[in-house]
C-alpha cells in the first residue's frame, strides 16, 4: 500500500505542475506544490486519496477561516425581493403610475416588457412587519425567515450584470455569463479539497417549485468543473433507489459480490503495475476502493427515515417526502454533517412574470419553513459558526408589473439592478440588513455588493483569498471572480 | 514518503525540464554536454547560451507581461517587454534609466527590481501575487549579460526544415521520426524501448486510428504474419475502414463543438447530423486537409459551390443558440460570431484570439483590433441572435431533399427516409454588416469599424485575398502561414503518441508549451503541407515509427526523470476516451451496430435526467426517450448530445462539453468512473454477452476465461491470471448456485437477449467474471 500511495503522490504531483506551465516552475507554484498533502489519514491511519484528490490546491489558507463548509440553497428564476424582503411604502402611494424615466434611468429591459406601452409601479400585495431586534421587514410571505432575522444577514443591495436567466445563472455560479468556467464548489473543492474520503467535495440536490411548476430549467454546467479536474464537478444527489447515478449495484450483485470483485481487480491490476510500472494503475486502484466506500456512505447519508419526528417537524410537512426543497434541507445538513465541503440545492420555479401573486405563495411555502429550519437546526448541533447558508437567485425582479396590473394580480420581470439574497452563519455578522435601495425600490443608493464582490466575500469566509485562487488555462490564470470583486468586509463577523 | 524525497524530485523534474527547454532550442542549437543525468544532478543549472524563446520569453510572458506585455491599456510604468524597440526605451521622468541595458545587467533597472528586497521596489510587485525563484532571476541576468537578443515568437517564424539528425543505433530507425526522437535521446545517454508484443501494438494501432479494439481473429492472424510488412498491412487495413472516418470525426465533433441540441436555456432539439455524416465521408475519401477545411470555412463562397460543400459549412454553425424570451438578439448574434472567431482562431491557429476581445491580448502580440478584424469574417450571416417563434429553425438553413440524398449526397444516411431534412449553413450577406471594435467585448459598444483582416503578428493578409471567409481559408493554407500545418500536425501525433509535440495543443501562443521536438514538428509541418495534407499518410508514418511502435513500460528511474514522456523513451500508457470505453465494451460483445450515420441516437441513460432539470419547455428533449434495437448499440459518436444535460457516463469520462471549441480532453481517474464500468446497465448487459457467447464458442472453462480475458485486454492471460480467475468463477458459481433468484436478476439486465445452454448459475457466474474482466484497468487503457 506505501509504494502504491507513493507512486501516486509522485505521479500527482508531476502531473499537476508539470503540464501546466511551459517553462517549468515558479516559485510560487513550486511553494505551493511542495506542501500539498493529496492525502488524508483515515481513521484505521492509513494514508488513502479522498474523494475530491484530497486536501486541495491550497497549502495555507490565506486567512483564518470562518467558515468550513458552504450549504448555497440556490433559489432559481429570481425571487421578488419587492414581495419578501425590500419593501417599498412609495409603490403603494403611485401604484399604477408610471415608473418615471429618471429612475428607469436607461436600464435595459429584457425582451418580455421592451414592448410594453407602459411600467406600472406595482406594490406588493403581501404584508410587511418588522422582525426581530434589529427592525428587519420581511413579508407575511415568510412566517419563519421572520424568526430567525437575528440570525442572518440580509443584503438587500445585490447587484448582478445580466438580465436573463441563462447568462445570470452562469454568471453566479462561475463568474462569467457565458459556459465554460468552473463553479464556486468546484473552485472551493479544487482550492480545500475534501474533509472526507467517502463522499464526494461539491454535492448538489434539485426540487421542482410548486408555485410555478413550469419554470426556468437547469443545466449541469452549473455544478460542472469547467477547465479544472473533473474531480472536482459537483455531484447530483437524487431522491429514489440510485441516489448518485450508477452508485447502484445491479440486481443480482451484493455486497460480498462486489467486495470480491475489487478484490480480484486489485490483485490482477497489481500484477500489470508490476509489469508496467505505470503509476496510474495505482490511482485507479485506490479510485475504485473510494467507489466501493461511496457504495456504502451515500445511502447512509441519503436515508433521512431514521431523523427523529421533531427534525421533520421542524423542516416542515414536505420534509417527509423525498425529493422536496425540505427534504433535500435535511440532506444537506445531513451531508454537513458527513464532511461535505459544498452542498448546493437549486430549487426552480421562481420566474413569476405573470400571477405572481399566486407562484410566490407557492414557492414560499416550498421553502421558508425548511429554509429557516436548516438554520435553526445547524445552530442547535453548533454547526452554525461555521457553516455559510446562502439563499438566494439569480436576479430581482422589477418594480413595476409586466402584464396588467389589478387589484389582485401582477407580474415582474426580471431585475438586475437590486435584488435581496440572504447569508448566515460561517462569519457572517447575524441580525443585519445590508444596503439599501431607493424608495422605488429600483436603484441601489448604499453598498452595492455586485456578483463578484460576493463571490470574494463568500471565499473569504472559507480563508481563500479570491485573487490567489487561481487555475492556469490556455496561458491564462483564471479565477472566480475573472478580474473583479471585492471583499464585503462590513458583513463579517 | 517524505516531503523532502517529494522536494528533490521536483527539483530534479525541474532541471529535466530546463534541460528539454535547453535541448529543443530550435532556432539556434546550444552545444549541449550530452549528459542527462549529469544535468539532472547540476539541478537547475544554468545554460551557457541563452535563448531568448526557449528560456526568457516563457518568463517574461508569464510574469512580466500582465502589466509590461502586448496589451497597450494595461502597460505600468511605461515599460512594456512585448518588443525589444519597446524594452530598450529610455524610463522615468528624466529619461535617465533603462529596464534593460545590453551587456550590463547591473545598469538594468530590470535586474535591480527583481533581486530587490524591498516589497515596494522589487518585480513582479507583491500584489500580482507572482514570483521569479533564483533559476529565473539567473536567466534574466545571463541574458542581458549575452546581449539581451530578441526574437520573434518561434512559432510565428515559418516552419523550417531541418536535416535529418545522424544517431548511432541506425538499426532502430524505421522513418525520419526516428532520428530526431532517438538523437534526442541518445544526447540524453538514454535509450529507447524494446518493441511493444505484437498483441500490444495492435491494440494500440487500433484504438488510435478506429477508436475499436482488434478482433481475436485479427491479432491472430498479424501474430501468424511474419512478413516484414505485416505491420504495415495492420495500418493500411485500419486507415482504410469505416471505423477510421468514425474515430476521425469524433475528433472533429469535439474541435467543432457539434451537438444536437442549440445549448442555452431550454435547449430545443437541432438537426446537424446531416454535417456529421459529411465529416465522416470526407475522412473516408481522405479529403486532403487544406480542402476539408477550406469546404466548412467557406464551402457556400467557392465558385459555383455544390451541395456537398455548402452542408460543410455547417461547421460554423455549431454554435450554440439562445431561444430565451427576454434576450436582445444582438447580444447574442455577437455571442454566436465570437463563437466562430474563437473555433477559427483555436482549431486552425491555436491561439488563443478570444482573450483580446475585452482589451489587447496580454500575452500575445494579438491586438483587439486583430481579434474584431477577424471576428468580421464571421459577421456577416443573415441571422438573428434569437430563435423565434420558439422552435423555430435558425436561419439561415438549406432543405436537403430525399431525392437528393438519394441520388447525390448519397453520404447522409437518411435512415428515416425523411422527404426533407433541414440544415443550417453559412450565407453571406450581399452588404456586410460594418463590425466594430466592441469596448470591452460589449454588443452594445461598438467603436472604431474595422474591416476583415487577420493579425499580421502572424502573417499579414495580403491584397490578394479576398476580404471574406474564403480569402481567410486561402490564408490559412497559404505558404507562408506559420501556424496551420505546426497546428493540424500536431494534433495528429497528439492523437497518436497522447501529447502533442507542443503539449498545449490548443496553445501555440507565449503561454503555450514550448515544443519537444520543434525540428520534428516543422518537418512534419512542411511535410503534411507539401504533401497535398494528406491525413492518412501522415497518420501512417506516425504509425510505422519505431518511436510509435516501442513498448508502454517503464521503470521508476525513467518515472522519475521524464514522467510526462516528452522524450518518448517509450510508448504512453492512456486511458480509453469515453467513447473508446463504451464501444469497446459494445465491439467485443459483438453488440455493436455497424451502421454509419444517421440522425443521433438515446442509449441507456438513467430515468428522469432531462425531465428533473426542465422548466416547461425543451419540445423533443423535454423527457429522453430510450431508443430500442440496434440503436441501443451504435457508436457513441452517434449518442444524443443534448448540450445541457450531455450524457452522464461520457462526461464521466472526460468528454467535453461540446460547449467551446475543444481539441484536447482531460484524462481523469475518480472513483465515478468505477461506478459507471460496474454498474453502468450498457457495460454490464455487453459482459454478460461476451459470457454468453464465449459459452457458445468454447468448451472448457480455461479456453472460455482466456477468450474473454483476451477479447478485453487483446493479450492471452498467464497461466497464473487464469488460475486466479478460475478461482473467482467458482466463487461466483457458489455465489449464485446458493441464490439462483440473483443470477436470474443479474442476467435480466439488459434488453439484449440471448439463449444459452448452460445452468443459469454457470452464465450468472461468467457474466460477472467478463465484468469483473472488463474493470481491469489493463481492459479501458491501452498501452
Amino acid at each position: 500500500m506505501e509504494k502504491i500511495i507513493k507512486d501516486r503522490s509522485l505521479i500527482l504531483n508531476r502531473r499537476n505542475f508539470l503540464s501546466k506551465t511551459s517553462i517549468g516552475i515558479g516559485t510560487a507554484a513550486l511553494s505551493s506544490l511542495l506542501g500539498m498533502n493529496f492525502f488524508s489519514k483515515s481513521e484505521n491511519g492509513v494514508l488513502s486519496p479522498t474523494a475530491s484528490g484530497a486536501k486541495g490546491v491550497l497549502k495555507n489558507l490565506h486567512f483564518a477561516p470562518k467558515a468550513k463548509r458552504v450549504i448555497y440553497l440556490f433559489q432559481s428564476g429570481g425571487p421578488s425581493q419587492l414581495d419578501l424582503f425590500d419593501y417599498k411604502p412609495m409603490l403603494t402611494k403611485m401604484r399604477g403610475q408610471d415608473l418615471p424615466e429618471s429612475i428607469r434611468n436607461g436600464q435595459r429591459l429584457t425582451g418580455m416588457t421592451s414592448g410594453q406601452d407602459s411600467f406600472p409601479l406595482a406594490d406588493s400585495l403581501f404584508e410587511f412587519k418588522q422582525h426581530g431586534s434589529n427592525g428587519a421587514w420581511v413579508s407575511n410571505l415568510l412566517p419563519y425567515t421572520s424568526k430567525i432575522t437575528d440570525d442572518i444577514c440580509i443584503v438587500k443591495s445585490m447587484f448582478t450584470e445580466a438580465i436573463n436567466h441563462d447568462p445570470a445563472i452562469t454568471f453566479f455560479q462561475t463568474g462569467s455569463q457565458q459556459p465554460g468556467r468552473p463553479s464556486m464548489g468546484s473552485w472551493m473543492s479544487y482550492g480545500l479539497g475534501s474533509a472526507n474520503e467517502n463522499l464526494p467535495a461539491f454535492s448538489v440536490l434539485l426540487s421542482r417549485g410548486t408555485g410555478r411548476p413550469a419554470g426556468q430549467p437547469l443545466y449541469s454546467r452549473l455544478w460542472g468543473n469547467g477547465f479544472l479536474h473533473s474531480l472536482h464537478q459537483g455531484v447530483q444527489f437524487r431522491s429514489g433507489k440510485d441516489p448518485v447515478l450508477y452508485l447502484k449495484d445491479p440486481k443480482g450483485i451484493d455486497r460480498t459480490s462486489r467486495r470480491r470483485m475489487l478484490d480480484k481487480l486489485a490483485e490482477l491490476n497489481h500484477k500489470q503495475l508490476e509489469v508496467y510500472g505505470d503509476p496510474e494503475i495505482s490511482s485507479r486502484i485506490a479510485q475504485y476502493e473510494m467507489a466501493y466506500r461511496m457504495q456504502t456512505s451515500v445511502p447512509e447519508v441519503m436515508d433521512i427515515s431514521k431523523e427523529p419526528d421533531h427534525i421533520y417537524k421542524m423542516y416542515g410537512p414536505d420534509s417527509t417526502k423525498p425529493g422536496t426543497y425540505a427534504a433535500n434541507c435535511i440532506l444537506a445538513r445531513r451531508l454537513a454533517e458527513s464532511g461535505v465541503n459544498f452542498i448546493q440545492l437549486y430549487h426552480m420555479g421562481w420566474d413569476s412574470h405573470d400571477n405572481l401573486p399566486t407562484q410566490i405563495k407557492g414557492q414560499a411555502l416550498d421553502t421558508d419553513q425548511a429554509s429557516a429550519a436548516l438554520v435553526m437546526d445547524l445552530k442547535q448541533r453548533g454547526m452554525l459558526d461555521d457553516t455559510l447558508v446562502i439563499w438566494g437567485g439569480e436576479f430581482g425582479r422589477t418594480n413595476y408589473s409586466q402584464g396588467t396590473l389589478t387589484n389582485t394580480n401582477y407580474g415582474r420581470d426580471h431585475h438586475p439592478r437590486c435584488f435581496s439574497i440572504w447569508m448566515a452563519g460561517g462569519g457572517i455578522k447575524p441580525g443585519v440588513v445590508y444596503g439599501q435601495t431607493d424608495e422605488f425600490g429600483y436603484n441601489i443608493v448604499e453598498n452595492p455588493v455586485h456578483v463578484h464582490d460576493f463571490q470574494a466575500t463568500v471565499l473569504r469566509l472559507l480563508g481563500v483569498d479570491h485573487e490567489k485562487l487561481t487555475y492556469k488555462y490556455q496561458g491564462r490564470r483564471f479565477r472566480l471572480t475573472d478580474v473583479h470583486g471585492h471583499v464585503v468586509n462590513d458583513i463579517l463577523a | 514518503m517524505t516531503l523532502k524525497k517529494i522536494k528533490n524530485i521536483l527539483v530534479k523534474s525541474l532541471g529535466l525540464m530546463s534541460l528539454i527547454c535547453y535541448l529543443c532550442n530550435c532556432q539556434t542549437r546550444p552545444t549541449s554536454d550530452g549528459n542527462i543525468s549529469k544535468l539532472v544532478e547540476k539541478e537547475q543549472s544554468i545554460p551557457d547560451k541563452i535563448d531568448f524563446n526557449f528560456h526568457v520569453k516563457p518568463i517574461l510572458s508569464d510574469r512580466c507581461f500582465a502589466c509590461h506585455g502586448p496589451d497597450k491599456n494595461a502597460i505600468e510604468g511605461d515599460l512594456s517587454l512585448a518588443t525589444r524597440e519597446d524594452a530598450m526605451k529610455a524610463l522615468g521622468k528624466y529619461q535617465d534609466r533603462h529596464a534593460i541595458v545590453p551587456g550590463l545587467p547591473d545598469s538594468s533597472t530590470m535586474i535591480q527590481r527583481i533581486y530587490s528586497d524591498d516589497p515596494e521596489d522589487v518585480m513582479p510587485t507583491p500584489e500580482s501575487n507572482l514570483t521569479l525563484n533564483d533559476y529565473e532571476k539567473e536567466i534574466l541576468k545571463k541574458w542581458i549579460e549575452q546581449g539581451a537578443e530578441w526574437k520573434k515568437h518561434w512559432s510565428f517564424l515559418p516552419p523550417e526544415e531541418s536535416e535529418i539528425p545522424q544517431v548511432q543505433d541506425k538499426d532502430w530507425v524505421k522513418n525520419e521520426i526516428d532520428n530526431f526522437v532517438l538523437a534526442k535521446l541518445e544526447n540524453s545517454q538514454l535509450t529507447p524501448n524494446a518493441p511493444a508484443e505484437k498483441e500490444k501494438l495492435l491494440r494500440r494501432l487500433s484504438f488510435d486510428l478506429t477508436g475499436l479494439p482488434p478482433t481475436i481473429e485479427e491479432l491472430d492472424a498479424f501474430i501468424a504474419d511474419e512478413s516484414p510488412d505485416a505491420f504495415e498491412k495492420q495500418v493500411d487495413r485500419l486507415l482504410a475502414s469505416n471505423a477510421f472516418a468514425e474515430q476521425m470525426a469524433t475528433h472533429w465533433l469535439d474541435l467543432s463543438r457539434y451537438a444536437d441540441s442549440h445549448g442555452y436555456q431550454d435547449d430545443l432539439e437541432r438537426i446537424a447530423w446531416p454535417w456529421r455524416d459529411w465529416v465522416i465521408h470526407a475522412y473516408k475519401k481522405n479529403m486532403p486537409y487544406d480542402e476539408f477545411v477550406t469546404w466548412q470555412l467557406a464551402g457556400d463562397l467557392l465558385p459555383n459551390a455544390n451541395r456537398e460543400q455548402i452542408i460543410a459549412t455547417a461547421f460554423n454553425r455549431n454554435h450554440k443558440i439562445t431561444q430565451e424570451g427576454g434576450v436582445i438578439g444582438e447580444e447574442y448574434r455577437t455571442e454566436y460570431v465570437a463563437d466562430r472567431a474563437q473555433t477559427f482562431s483555436v482549431a486552425f491557429l491555436g491561439l488563443t484570439m478570444e482573450c483580446a476581445r475585452c482589451h489587447d491580448h496580454k500575452y500575445d502580440p494579438l491586438s483587439q483590433k486583430n481579434y474584431f478584424e477577424l471576428f468580421s469574417f464571421f459577421n456577416n450571416v443573415p441571422e438573428n441572435g434569437q430563435i423565434e417563434p420558439y422552435g423555430a429553425i435558425p436561419e439561415p438553413y438549406i432543405k436537403l431533399t430525399k431525392k437528393e440524398i438519394d441520388e447525390v449526397l448519397t453520404f447522409i444516411n437518411n435512415v428515416d427516409t425523411l422527404e426533407e431534412i433541414p440544415l443550417m449553413v453559412m450565407q453571406e450577406m450581399e452588404q456586410p454588416r460594418q463590425a466594430h471594435i466592441l469596448n470591452r467585448g460589449l454588443y452594445d459598444q461598438p467603436t472604431t469599424p474595422v474591416e476583415p483582416n487577420t493579425p499580421e503578428a502572424v502573417f499579414a493578409f495580403d491584397k490578394e485575398f479576398e476580404q471574406n471567409r474564403k480569402g481567410l481559408a486561402e490564408w490559412l493554407f497559404d505558404e507562408q502561414n506559420p501556424l496551420t500545418a505546426r497546428v493540424a500536425a500536431n494534433r495528429l501525433w497528439q492523437q497518436m503518441f497522447g501529447t502533442g509535440l507542443v503539449a498545449t495543443s490548443d496553445d501555440f501562443g507565449n503561454q503555450g508549451a514550448l515544443p519537444s521536438h520543434p525540428e520534428l514538428l516543422d518537418n512534419l509541418a512542411i511535410k503534411f503541407r507539401e504533401e497535398g495534407w494528406n491525413i492518412r499518410a501522415m497518420l501512417k508514418m506516425m504509425a510505422m515509427s519505431a518511436t510509435y511502435q516501442q513498448s508502454s513500460k517503464t521503470s521508476p528511474e525513467l518515472l522519475e526523470m521524464d514522467p510526462e514522456n516528452r522524450l518518448l523513451a517509450r510508448a504512453s500508457r492512456l486511458r480509453l476516451s469515453a467513447e473508446m470505453i463504451r464501444d469497446h465494451a459494445l465491439t467485443i460483445s459483438g453488440l455493436l451496430s455497424e451502421e454509419v450515420g444517421g440522425p443521433s441516437v438515446k442509449p441507456y441513460q438513467p430515468d428522469g435526467l432531462w425531465a428533473e432539470t426542465i422548466g416547461g419547455g425543451g419540445g423533443s428533449l423535454a423527457k429522453y426517450v430510450m431508443d430500442e434495437g440496434t440503436k441501443l448499440y451504435r457508436r457513441s459518436l452517434y449518442t444524443f448530445w443534448k448540450r445541457t444535460v450531455p450524457p452522464p457516463s461520457m462526461m464521466i469520462f472526460d468528454a467535453s462539453t461540446r460547449d467551446l471549441c475543444t481539441v484536447k480532453r482531460q484524462s481523469t481517474s475518480t472513483p465515478l468512473q468505477a461506478l459507471v464500468l460496474m454498474n453502468d446497465p450498457q457495460i454490464i448487459e455487453a459482459a454478460r454477452v461476451v459470457a454468453q457467447s464465449t459459452l457458445i464458442e468454447k468448451e472448457a472453462p480455461k479456453e472460455r476465461i482466456e477468450t474473454i480475458f483476451q477479447l478485453a485486454t487483446s493479450r492471452r492471460p498467464t497461466d497464473e491470471e487464469v488460475q486466479s480467475l478460475e478461482d473467482y468463477l467458482q466463487e461466483e458459481l457458489q455465489y449464485f448456485e446458493s441464490a439462483p433468484e440473483k443470477a436470474e436478476e443479474y442476467l435480466s439486465i439488459g434488453e439484449y437477449t440471448m439463449k444459452v445452454d448452460e445452468p443459469t448459475t454457470e452464465v450468472a457466474a461468467y457474466a460477472m467474471l467478463a465484468s469483473t474482466i472488463f474493470n481491469l484497468e489493463e481492459s479501458f487503457s491501452r498501452g
